[in-house]
């Protein structure tokens, strides 16, 4: 404990030393969010130095083994530097899909090699990574995919295609389910390959989503040659990869500031500021129900979060939690965000407008109508919690 | 500290639910209701309960009580829902004790051995509009002689039949509605003026109507400040509150575990019907409701244990979650049992029954949701 409260000492005061002030301030645009990469373009200097800082020292990934670029911390430490961070209301220095998916996958199912070269690229923010999972004909049934992934001695022949790969056109290495063995069982012919987009032969083509931004893309293999060395795991094996880097991402998507928990304002107090009160309640009596009821869940939500890690530290977990979590946060996510629309009302539907945030609100509401689709639908997590928790028939 | 269970709770909840499982389980729920049990429950049953330590679970060591905690009394009372055992447990061992642990020195060596003991059983005699409203108090309370005399109507005294002292809420000073000018007496159910008419519950439960008459109580039986019984009356709310989520948790808990035991057995269209995605998607969503219940309510006692500021707020968000949740897996077990569900034979209806009969004791979750809304000012 005593070495905790020096280790929380010595964290205040470096992240006092070493966090901009710019990066203390709230987000307010999307290129206030860093993504790293080859090609990043920081915002400004302060961006810049805070991601350079936080990554020599390992703290874009607290936990990581400091071998592999992290910061070596002990959960009890990562805890205290979040909170550190929090109190100086610090922004993320790093979003990444290097660090929420496929890291913990490369942790665990990566060789040495492969540890030694991606891991810390990942963690100083040097390579941005994409996922390539979902093809046009394989997405809730996501082990039907097609793209194929022929032996060729020394290299792997990529082709097909990928749909909805987020942020392709601006990653510089994708992790990808391919065929390796099209005669197996659909889920035994997997493969998990890891490449770099600049490989001949690799284009993508981006798609608009109905909140007006094109995050995503398709993504075309045309006899892209990958070496065999960027076969992660063991061929055929991949399916069991994909699962592992699946959980991880649906406790992100569930889980976070995106989503259930996080720092933001509470309905009510929006509510409040927006509406107002009238005799101490908020004069619409209506919504005030609606918003009592989602801050109950709301609140039971995220107690349950605080519990499930707490039993899982202590060995008594309940098992496929990450599907409740991911299931219900993110119909809460989608429950709040139609509340904030009927507490803006009209001001809520601006599409473009006068003032900076103008068209925010709604951009903000129709894009989270994905977390319900992103990382494997609403329905799919139903049909594995019925399957593994409740273990009912044919499901 | 953290949201889960002691290695002691843990252990405390091995025993409960081994003794309700054997001691109290539905069947005896059933024989109670069948034979119009005058008591609406076991005294042999409460015996035990009190050699467990269950009676005295809120009672300190020095009253002669095991001082377990509210987590503790929560645990014994989810067990107790899962069984449907019935016992004066909430009445005496959380309300009574609650109460009576803000009454001088000598109310407390009084009544709290007898608690523990399982030999003295109390009711708390408080609301009176049809629908939760601690502050609606219209029984008066006149000085008179040295103390005070009763007048009034208490509707719905849960285990009000068997109590063998009345907690009852008067108005000292103030108007109907007002928080301050409540105050709190115990009354002996035997003086003259009392009248106790039985009221059998739609559970099965006992309660009843009980009309005060002139009755003379004396200055030593005030429980607390006189005019400032409001701030007791919470308190004793909420530990009563918090405890009938916990039942609640019980009683989605088995309603539950028949329904999916169910699913897995019942055959239609040459398939178990558990294999229809209509059903599973449903039990699944039930599973994470009742997921959320428990966070919720293990929070609520565990705030109450630590006495924190926000134990009201988190008391209110239990008893509202794990309310509506009962009612959801209580009424999803019977629709899912299809007609079987309906019958009288079949046990699911007894904790559908329960389940509204709990929901609506101290509050329902439209009149806790107004509660969380109003603390966080809106
Ligand atoms: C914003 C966004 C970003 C994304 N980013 C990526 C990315 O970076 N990389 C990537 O690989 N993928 C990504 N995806 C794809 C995502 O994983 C898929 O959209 C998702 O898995 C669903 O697949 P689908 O779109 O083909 O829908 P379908 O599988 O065709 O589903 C259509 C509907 O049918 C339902 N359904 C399907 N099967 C069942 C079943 N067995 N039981 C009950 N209902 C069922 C679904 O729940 C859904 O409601 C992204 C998606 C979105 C929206
Ligand atoms: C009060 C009452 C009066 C009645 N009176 C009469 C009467 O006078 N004459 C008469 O003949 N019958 C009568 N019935 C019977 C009634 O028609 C049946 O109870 C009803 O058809 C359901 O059949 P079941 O009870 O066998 O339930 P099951 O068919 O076993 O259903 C159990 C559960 O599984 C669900 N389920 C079943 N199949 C599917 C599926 N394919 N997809 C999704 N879910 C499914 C059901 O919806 C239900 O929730 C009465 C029932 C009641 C309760």
């Amino acid at each position: 404990m005593a070495d905790l409260e020096t280790f929380r000492a010595e964290t205040r005061a470096w992240l006092e030393a070493n966090c901009p002030p710019e990066m203390r301030e709230p987000i307010r645009d999307d290129d206030d969010v860093c993504w790293g990469g080859r090609n990043v373009k920081f915002k400004n200097d302060a961006q810049r130095v805070w991601l350079e800082r936080m990554g020599a020292k390992g703290w874009t990934v607290p936990e990581w083994p400091a071998e592999y670029g992290g910061g070596g911390l002990s959960r009890a430490e990562a805890k205290v530097l979040a909170e550190e961070m929090r109190r100086i209301k610090a922004r993320s220095p790093l979003s990444s899909f290097g660090i929420w998916m496929l890291g913990p996958a490369l942790l665990k199912y990566g060789n040495e090699a492969q540890k030694k070269e991606h891991l810390p690229k990942i963690a100083r923010g040097e390579i941005r990574w994409c996922q390539g999972y979902s093809e046009p004909g394989a997405g809730s049934d996501l082990a039907s995919l097609r793209t194929s992934a022929e032996d060729k001695g020394d290299h792997y022949l990529v082709n097909g295609s990928k749909v909805w790969t987020s942020y392709a056109d601006k990653a510089d290495w994708i992790f990808c389910l391919v065929r390796t063995d099209p005669a197996a069982p659909k889920h035994l012919g997997i493969s998990f390959l890891l490449f770099d987009m600049a490989s001949p032969g690799v284009s993508t083509s981006p798609i608009k989503l109905i909140s007006g931004s094109s995050p995503f893309c398709q993504t075309f293999f045309d006899n892209v040659q990958v070496p065999k060395e960027n076969l992660m795991g063991t061929a055929g094996k991949g399916w069991e990869i994909a699962k592992y880097l699946l959980t991880h991402e649906r406790d992100m998507i569930g889980g976070s500031d995106s989503t259930g928990g996080g720092q933001r304002d509470s309905v009510s107090n929006i509510a409040k500021r927006q509406i107002g009160l009238d005799a101490a309640i908020l004069a619409d009596t209506a919504l005030r129900t609606d918003i009592a009821r989602h801050e109950i869940d709301a609140m039971a939500f995220g107690l349950t979060m605080e519990r499930v890690l707490a039993e899982t530290k202590s060995g008594q977990g309940t098992g496929a939690l990450s599907s409740m979590l991911k299931y219900y946060g993110t119909e809460l996510n989608k429950q709040r965000m139609e509340l904030l629309m009927s507490i803006r009302g009209s001001d809520g539907l601006t599409w473009e407008g006068p003032e900076p945030r103008d068209g925010d609100l709604a951009r903000s509401w129709l894009r989270s109508r994905a977390n319900s689709i992103e990382g494997g639908t609403s329905e799919v997590q139903l049909n594995i919690i019925a399957k593994r928790v409740l273990d009912l028939p044919g499901a | 500290m953290p949201l889960i269970l002691t290695d002691d709770q843990l252990m405390i909840r091995d025993s409960a639910e081994g003794f309700f499982k054997d001691e109290a389980p539905v069947a005896q729920h059933r024989s109670l209701r069948d034979t119009a049990n005058p008591d609406g429950f076991s005294r042999d049953v409460w015996a035990k309960m009190a050699e467990m330590g269950f009676a005295g679970v809120l009672v300190p060591e020095s009253h002669g009580g095991a001082d377990m905690g509210h987590v503790a009394a929560g645990i014994i009372m989810e067990a107790m829902g899962k069984n449907l055992s019935a016992a004066p447990m909430l009445s005496t061992a959380v309300l009574g004790a609650t109460a009576i642990k803000h009454g001088t020195p000598e109310q407390q060596a009084k009544y709290l051995p007898l608690i523990a003991q399982g030999a003295h059983l109390l009711a708390l005699a408080a609301d009176e509009a049809a629908r939760h409203k601690p502050n609606h108090v219209a029984t008066t309370a006149t000085p008179s002689g040295n103390g005070f005399r009763l007048n009034g109507v208490k509707g719905f005294v849960v285990d009000g039949g068997v109590a063998d002292t009345l907690i009852v809420a008067a108005r000292t000073s103030g108007e109907v509605g007002d928080t301050a000018g409540i105050t709190l007496f115990l009354v002996d159910p035997n003086a003259e003026g009392v009248t106790r008419e039985a009221r059998a519950m739609v559970d099965s439960r006992g309660a009843a109507r009980v009309t005060l008459n002139d009755v003379q109580v004396d200055g030593a039986d005030v429980l607390g400040e006189v005019g400032g019984g409001h701030a007791i009356l919470e308190k004793v709310l909420d530990a009563g509150r918090a405890c009938l989520a916990a039942e609640m948790l019980g009683v989605s808990g088995t309603s539950f575990a028949m329904t999916v035991d169910y699913l897995k057995q019942r055959e239609q269209f040459g398939q178990k019907i558990g294999s229809f995605q209509a059903l599973q998607h449903r039990a699944a969503h039930l599973f994470c409701e009742i997921e959320l219940a428990r966070s919720a309510t293990l929070k609520a006692l565990q705030a109450l244990d630590e006495g924190s500021d926000r134990a009201p707020m988190y008391v209110s968000l239990a008893k509202a979650k794990a309310g509506d949740v009962a009612i959801l897996a209580s009424n999803e077990g019977v629709q899912m049992h299809g007609g079987i569900g309906m019958t009288d034979e079949y046990d699911i209806g007894f904790f559908m029954k329960r389940a509204r009969a709990a929901q609506e004791t101290f509050g329902d979750s439209a009149f806790h949701s107004d509660r969380i809304a109003r603390t966080f000012g809106y």
